[in-house]
């Protein structure tokens, strides 16, 4: 059992996928050794335990086992109270170490990412920056980013399994976290609190990338959208304008301001649309657009309208759009 | 020790016969719906806990198999949310604590040599109001009305503008309305463990599966309010236009996770106390001797009690409170720990002291020791705030928390199943399918829910219908979906296995095990008047010692015996020192008919028919009057000046 | 503690089936346990109207509600208070086995009673004109607490008319058999208690800051 426990969970570290035993950053890396501090005192327990239970099974079961009606308290004192009291107060001082690591934040002047919950996507500004972007955001390498967290509704929870625990977005209130990523890389995030209907399909990614690809990134984030640059995209851009995508949708420097839905400023460049629910490829850009509902059931994207003639040239557009 | 022989009965012939008939009851429909008999009561709370479980478990395989491939499309993200809330809320309210209660129901006057609960007729307006309240929740889900925002509801979410339709008003009336039965029931086991106890029966000599139902009970007291607050203040929120929750006007989100998990905390111990208990019980008969460190056991339950009132913020550690109250509730959490580590010492002793006898019911016992202790640790783990900021809301605590519940309550009742099935029905089960069962049980156990330890860790959120094909997700999720399935046919066999005592059974003698306690010192099953004669209990194990065994044969004496009527003997709340007879009250429809009222009461405040709530109300208030009116006496015996 | 002593005490039919002889009634504990769990849904509602008040900061009673009058929650706590003292004389007198002095006392208490009631009411025929349950949290927190206090209030009414019903047939009530009385008993004192706790937190602690 202890080996089996020990195998599986080893064999999950290997893996490269959003894992909390693969940390990427300071505050998932503290608590990644926590875990395998804990882990190894439970198995110890759980030994102890297993081994005064196989003695039982293994030697009380024979017929003419003495019983035996002594009280041995000392025993159950000792070894149900005074031993763990001796683990607990150990791991409760590491654990308020890590706790206190965990709360110290970025100073003031380290950037300030503000990360909006709705239903269900999220939103990504940065503070002293006008435009937004949607279920991405970048952090430099390096560097204690602070998150600023609030909810246009209900209650969500933002979680990087690599770079730190969860902070929940509670209604009414902000909250705030940081990120400090060690080394570049991708790493995917996602909505931890029950959130509804997509719930599920509330991920995001935070890129972390050296220093001056972050300012680029912030530099892009503050600038108007690429032009169309051929004349599918600009007859795209026209519908895009002029149909009901704009009532909802902003794309910075063309009149498209609509707070509804994501600023799609930068949507040819995200790493997948409905945040999560599928990649973005021009065949998944053009289903979600005509029936988000099928992609996604639920979001609060209606269905659209869209001629099927004009449908290429939205997507070329949206896809230009990086 | 165990007494095949017949016993020299200690009422004659005629006291048997007067006392079978004030206790007994003729066979037909009318007596169906009137009974008042504990012992029918319990048999339908865990019939009617059982069948509520097999729903919510059903919902779990449905929810494991849509599992069981990433993105699939089995299940609409809407009908996966209403069946895991259905499946949490149900297996919590309505499965665990119901089903515990019917044990506590059959067994506690057994236990304690009484003839009855303290109110009989209280005792069957809480079981229909349970069933009635089970079926109006449940009643949702074929409508796509059902409660669909998990178990613990958390605003804003709830409110009527990001939920609309029944969904959360099946939600909060359900729960309360379930409530009453609860607190019912939690009182009339707290009067009848301190006032209906066997002579002599003083509160050294409870059984500790007694101490575990009483320690329950006061739990359910003082944390229950919390929960009926947290859920009127939302149904008034959704119907009324109050603002309670509402950030907007002055409310606030967190109330509600205060609020809950006030009740929430305590109540998961509400739910594994019981279950504890019945290992107590169980474990003196198959290892043939006494639990070690009985007063240890009692004292740990009472801290369990008190401290479980002071550590509910645990469940709130990232929603971003102030670090020293981090530090405090991460401290009353680990130290909770300590109780529960005694209470598994004490049995490890017990066994380690006494000769195992290798019987089903054991072998849940054992099931439940390595399988508790795991879900024991990780809850630990989550008592450090950092841990737990990283695992909470994560598959990581769905193992934990099914580690606990099915360690801690599941096993227990299985185990109890077994050894109390021949005291139930009479009949013996099939040792060799109940082995098989408890196999397949504890492997599909394991092989379900071990993996979600792992791919918690490895990133994976709770509550979500579906999921992406990330690195170690997909494969350990269809290893659990396997495991449920074998699970589910373990549990199929638990069923086999009973139905199959039920008609095929050994006739079981009174004491199949040897056990300690007073219902194995009565016939399987026992009459309606539990005993012919009341006890005197001289000791802890009264069915092991000599003298408490003859006070109900040879040493029987009439004002143990009151045969006319219905009666039962009230001692005192310590030392058990008798005090009067009481007069236990006849069958009668009253019961069901202030349920049916209740229920009224309820669908009409769900659909908004408010007059008609009201004629309930008032025919509630009436039957309750009707219920209660004295019965006229002569004035002498009145003592009227 | 053996069987001999208790037998001599009970085994007369008389002394069988009487409630009286000694120790508390199953239904004594019933009621204590009730208001036990009734007393703590209270201290949910308050520790929830303390809860909004300190999280949500700034003036209480917020948007410029005025803070509330304190003539007439005295002059209600005025009269509910003391009906307790009726009730304890009454249930006195029938342990005595005197009649009389349970319908009197129970008389007193109901007419006090249903003074606090129509005091609630003009209370809120005012409030009302000024805010609502539903104007915000505030306006919830009064109208629920209250209103919840005053359904008990009405409930305790109904079970002392009960009482008082009863005890006007005759045949229900003696110096033996008064276990009723002493369950409604309690239940009043429970809700008076309530009152104070009520007046404290809703009525003079908005004053104290
Ligand atoms: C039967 C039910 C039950 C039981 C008994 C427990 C027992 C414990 N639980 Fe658990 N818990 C739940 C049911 C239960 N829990 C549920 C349902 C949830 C989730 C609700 C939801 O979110 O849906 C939950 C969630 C939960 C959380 C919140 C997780 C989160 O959402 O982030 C926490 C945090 O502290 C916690 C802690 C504990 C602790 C410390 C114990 C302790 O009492 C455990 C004590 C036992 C042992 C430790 C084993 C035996 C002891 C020894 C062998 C001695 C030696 C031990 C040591 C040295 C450690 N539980
Ligand atoms: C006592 C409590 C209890 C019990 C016993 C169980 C039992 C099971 N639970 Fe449950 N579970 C909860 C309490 C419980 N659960 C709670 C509180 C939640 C949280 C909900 C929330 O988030 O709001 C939860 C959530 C939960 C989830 C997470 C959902 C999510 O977050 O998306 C999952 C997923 O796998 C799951 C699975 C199971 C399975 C497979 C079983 C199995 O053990 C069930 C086995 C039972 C049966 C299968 C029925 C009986 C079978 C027969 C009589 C045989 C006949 C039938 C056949 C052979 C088909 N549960
Ligand atoms: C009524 C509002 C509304 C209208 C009209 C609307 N959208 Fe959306 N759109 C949304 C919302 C809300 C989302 C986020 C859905 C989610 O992820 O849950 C969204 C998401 C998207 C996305 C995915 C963005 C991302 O980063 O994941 C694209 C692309 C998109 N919309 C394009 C369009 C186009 C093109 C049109 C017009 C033809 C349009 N939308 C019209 C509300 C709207
Ligand atoms: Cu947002 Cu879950
Ligand atoms: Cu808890």
């Amino acid at each position: 059992m202890v080996a089996l426990g020990i195998g599986l969970a080893l064999a999950g570290c290997a893996g490269g996928g959003p894992s909390a035993l693969d940390p990427a950053g300071t505050g998932a890396a503290r608590v990644a050794n926590l875990w395998w501090l804990l882990f190894w005192i439970s198995m110890a327990v759980f030994a102890e335990v297993m081994v005064l239970l196989t003695w039982a099974l293994v030697f009380r079961r024979k017929q003419r086992v003495r019983v035996r009606h002594g009280q041995p308290l000392r025993f159950v004192i000792v070894a149900g109270a005074g031993i763990p009291l001796v683990i607990l107060v150990v791991i409760y001082a590491v654990g308020l170490r890590d706790l206190a690591a965990l709360g110290d934040g970025p100073g003031p002047e380290a950037p300030t990412i503000e990360v909006t919950g709705h239903k269900w996507w999220w939103e990504v500004r940065v503070q002293g920056v006008d435009g937004a972007t949607a279920n991405e955001l970048h952090i430099p390498v390096g560097e204690k980013v602070r998150v600023r967290l609030r909810t246009a509704d209900v209650l969500h929870s933002f979680w990087v399994p690599q770079l730190m625990p969860k902070t929940d977005l509670i209604a009414g209130e902000v909250r705030e976290t940081w990120l400090h990523a060690e080394r570049a890389g991708s790493y995917r995030g996602q909505c931890a609190e029950y959130c509804g209907t997509q719930h599920a399909h509330m991920a995001f990614l935070v890129v972390a990338e050296p220093r001056h690809d972050f300012d680029a990134w912030l530099a892009r984030l503050g600038e108007p959208a690429k032009q169309p640059q051929t004349d599918a995209q600009r007859r795209g851009q026209q519908t895009f304008v002029q149909s009901s995508c704009a009532g909802c949708h902003a794309v910075r420097g063309t009149g498209a301001n609509g707070r509804i839905g994501p600023d799609l400023s930068d949507v040819g460049s995200r790493w997948s649309i409905g945040a999560g629910a599928v990649p973005n490829d021009g065949g998944h850009l053009g289903g979600w657009i005509a029936n988000s509902q099928t992609v996604k059931p639920g979001n609060y994207m209606p269905p659209q309208q869209v001629a099927a003639g004009q449908l290429p040239d939205l997507i070329a557009y949206l896809q230009s759009l990086k | 020790m165990s007494t095949t022989a017949a016993p020299t009965p200690g009422a004659s012939r005629e006291d048997l016969a007067r006392l079978e008939e004030g206790w007994g009851e003729r066979p037909s429909l009318r007596s169906w719906f009137s009974t008042v008999d504990h012992k029918r009561i319990g048999r339908r709370y865990l019939v009617t806990a059982s069948l509520f479980f097999v729903l919510a478990g059903l919902s779990a395989l449905a929810m494991r198999t849509q599992l069981a491939r990433p993105e699939s499309r089995l299940l609409s993200p809407q009908e996966y949310n209403q069946l895991f809330t259905m499946h949490g809320t149900a297996m919590i309210f309505l499965f665990a604590t119901p089903m515990l209660f019917g044990f506590g129901n059959f067994l506690v006057p057994l236990m304690i040599g009484a003839r009855d609960m303290a109110f009989p007729k209280l005792n069957a307006f809480g079981y229909w109001v349970f069933l009635f309240a089970g079926l109006f929740m449940w009643a949702s889900l074929p409508f796509g009305a059902a409660p669909n925002a998990g178990w613990f509801a958390y605003v804003p979410l709830t409110d009527e503008g990001n939920t609309p339709g029944l969904h959360m008003d099946v939600y909060s009336l359900g729960l309360l309305f379930l409530g009453i039965a609860t607190t019912a029931g939690s009182i009339n086991f707290i009067v009848t463990a301190l006032k209906l106890r066997a002579p002599g029966m003083s509160l050294n000599r409870v059984p500790l599966f007694v101490w575990a139902i009483v320690a329950t009970a006061f739990m359910v007291i003082f944390a229950l309010p919390a929960l009926n607050a947290d859920n009127a203040l939302l149904f008034l929120d959704r119907r009324f236009g109050t603002h309670f929750f509402d950030p907007a006007h002055g409310g606030n989100a967190l109330l509600w996770q205060h609020l809950f998990w006030i009740f929430g905390h305590p109540d998961v111990y509400i739910i594994v106390m019981p279950a504890l208990g019945i290992v107590s019980a169980v474990l003196p008969a198959f290892t043939r001797r006494g639990v070690v460190g009985y007063a240890l056991v009692v004292f740990a339950m009472a801290s369990i009690a008190i401290i479980s009132f002071g550590v509910w913020v645990h469940h709130m550690f990232a929603t971003g409170l102030p670090q020293l109250s981090y530090g405090f509730f991460s401290a009353a959490s680990t130290i909770i720990t300590i109780p529960s580590g005694i209470q598994i010492f004490a049995w490890l002793a017990t066994m380690l002291l006494g000769r195992l006898v290798l019987k089903v019911p054991l072998l849940f016992v054992i099931g439940f020791i390595v399988t508790f202790v795991l879900g024991g640790f990780t809850g630990t783990m989550f008592a450090l705030t950092a841990f737990d900021q990283q695992v909470t809301d994560s598959y990581f605590v769905v193992a934990h928390f099914h580690y606990v519940l099915i360690g801690g309550a599941v096993f227990p009742i299985l185990a109890a199943i077994y050894y109390w099935l021949p005291k139930i029905t009479g009949r013996m089960y099939h040792e060799g399918l109940g082995r098989w069962a408890f196999w397949l049980f504890f492997t599909g156990m394991h092989v379900t829910f071990f993996p979600m330890h792992l791919y918690g860790l490895f990133g994976m959120p709770r509550r979500v219908y579906t999921y992406p094909n990330e690195p170690g997700w997909a494969g350990w999720n269809l290893v659990a979906t396997a495991g449920s399935y074998v699970l589910a046919i373990g549990l199929l066999l638990v069923l086999i296995g009973v139905v199959h005592a039920v008609r095929r059974g050994r006739p079981a003698p009174p004491d199949p095990w040897g056990g300690d306690t007073l219902e194995w010192s009565t016939d399987s099953p026992p009459k309606p008047y539990n005993f012919p004669v009341l006890p005197q209990v001289h000791s802890l194990h009264p069915t092991w010692d000599e003298t408490s065994r003859t006070s109900m044969t040879e040493g029987a004496t009439d004002d143990r015996i009151m045969a006319d009527g219905r009666r039962t003997l009230a001692t005192s709340e310590l030392d058990g020192r008798r005090e009067r007879t009481v007069d236990m009250p006849e069958s009668s429809l009253q019961p069901l008919l202030l349920a049916l009222a209740m229920l009224v009461f309820f669908t009409s405040m769900l659909f908004g028919w408010y007059p008609v709530a009201i004629v309930a109300g008032l025919v509630v208030a009436a039957t309750i009057a009707v219920w209660l009116w004295p019965t006229r006496r002569p004035e002498q015996e009145l003592g009227v000046r | 503690m053996s069987t001999r002593d208790g037998i001599a005490a009970a085994t007369s039919t008389e002394a069988l089936t009487t409630e009286l002889p000694a120790g508390r009634s199953l239904g004594w504990w019933g009621m204590v346990m009730f208001v036990a769990t009734e007393a703590t849904l209270f201290a949910c509602l308050i520790g929830s109207y303390f809860y909004l008040r300190f999280q949500h900061g700034g003036p209480w009673p917020p948007d410029g509600i005025a803070k509330p009058a304190l003539l007439r929650p005295l002059m209600m706590t005025a009269v509910l208070l003391p009906s307790s003292i009726p009730v304890v004389w009454a249930e006195r007198g029938i342990r005595r086995g005197q009649r009389w002095r349970l319908r009197t006392g129970l008389a007193a208490t109901l007419v006090l009673g249903v003074t606090f009631l129509v005091l609630v009411a003009t209370e809120y025929a005012e409030t009302l004109r000024e805010f609502t349950m539903t104007t915000n949290a505030y306006g919830s927190l009064f109208y629920v607490i209250t209103g919840f206090h005053g359904f008990h209030v009405f409930v305790g009414l109904t079970m002392i008319s009960w009482l008082l019903v009863a005890s006007l047939r005759g045949g229900s009530f003696g110096a033996h058999r008064h276990d009723r009385v002493r369950n409604v008993a309690i239940y009043w004192h429970f809700v008076d208690v309530v009152w104070a706790a009520i007046v404290f937190s809703l009525y003079l602690t908005p004053r104290l800051s």
